[in-house]
């Protein structure tokens, strides 16, 4: 069963990704990004994470999204227009690409020979439910209360950053 | 039916192929919210490895690094959002490479 349940949500999430790079209109963009977050919402709870899966429909799928619709809509944001490419970006850019990537993961491989070695779980929905919000909670004011206490801070500082920016007038 | 359980590299497998769209997007989109769109798919894709690996190690603290990315990602959404509306305000475009005033 979470097998299918895998196969089938990481399949939107890949398809409603590739729908984000290469819509041309915003909107559909953000649409296509609420589903590649719906369906890792679905992955999070395979992997026994239930909080993090409901943060992450409440948090990414609600608040962060409605913010980018509302900010589209609000600018009225259109089909962006295709710039021209530079000659050498259309010619070399695919080669330097693979062969980046390529040095990349070589260096990567050498660097960490017994990488591949290590036994990997199966993921099999519900051996292992550490997630909970209860476990989190207890985890997060303990162990991270300072880090928990800094991010609040950040949140302030975010909020006061935004409705200063967003309320200067031009002119 | 009795499918085998799922390998814990495929989430793995699917995370890179998230944040590989991602990043293509960062690079290759000319409209800015679909850029800053793309940064987001990338720090999705970063929190499903988190997940995963927390799961192979049978800790949550990477739930908790997890949770403390999506906090900076709705602080980052609301300035980068607030700075977006400033660029059209002043320029009246969206569209990055029109924005180029520094460029010699």
């Amino acid at each position: 069963m979470d097998t299918i349940l895998f196969i089938v949500f990481a399949t939107v999430a890949v398809v409603c990704a590739f729908n984000l790079v290469f819509q041309t209109h915003p909107i559909s963009s953000a649409l296509s990004l609420i589903g590649v977050m719906g369906s890792l919402a679905v992955l999070y709870l395979l992997l026994g994470a239930e909080f993090i899966a409901m943060a992450q429909v409440i948090v990414y799928g609600g608040a962060v999204m409605v913010l980018f619709i509302f900010v589209i809509m609000l600018l009225n944001a259109g089909t962006e227009k295709a710039s021209s490419k530079s000659w050498f970006a259309q010619i070399a850019g695919l080669p330097l690409l693979l062969a980046f990537v390529a040095v990349l993961a070589f260096l990567i491989r050498s660097a960490l020979p017994g990488a591949l070695a290590v036994p990997t779980r199966a993921v099999e929905f519900g051996s292992w439910v550490g997630g909970s919000a209860e476990e989190i909670g207890k985890l997060l004011f303990t162990q991270y209360l300072l880090p928990f206490e800094v991010i609040s801070i950040l949140i302030l500082i975010a909020i006061l950053g935004a409705v200063v920016l967003a309320q200067k007038e031009i002119d | 039916m009795h499918l085998p359980p799922v390998p814990l590299s495929w989430y793995l497998i699917l995370s890179a192929i998230l944040f590989a769209l991602g990043a293509a997007g960062f690079v290759y989109r000319k409209s800015v919210i679909t850029v800053f769109m793309s940064i987001e798919l990338m720090l999705n894709a970063v929190n499903l490895s988190f997940v995963t690996f927390s799961y192979q190690l049978r800790q949550i603290d990477g739930h908790i690094y997890s949770f403390f990315v999506m906090v900076v990602a709705a602080a980052e959404a609301a300035v980068g959002l607030a700075i977006i509306l400033t660029i059209f305000k002043n320029r009246g475009t969206l569209q990055i490479d029109e924005v180029d005033s520094m460029k010699l």
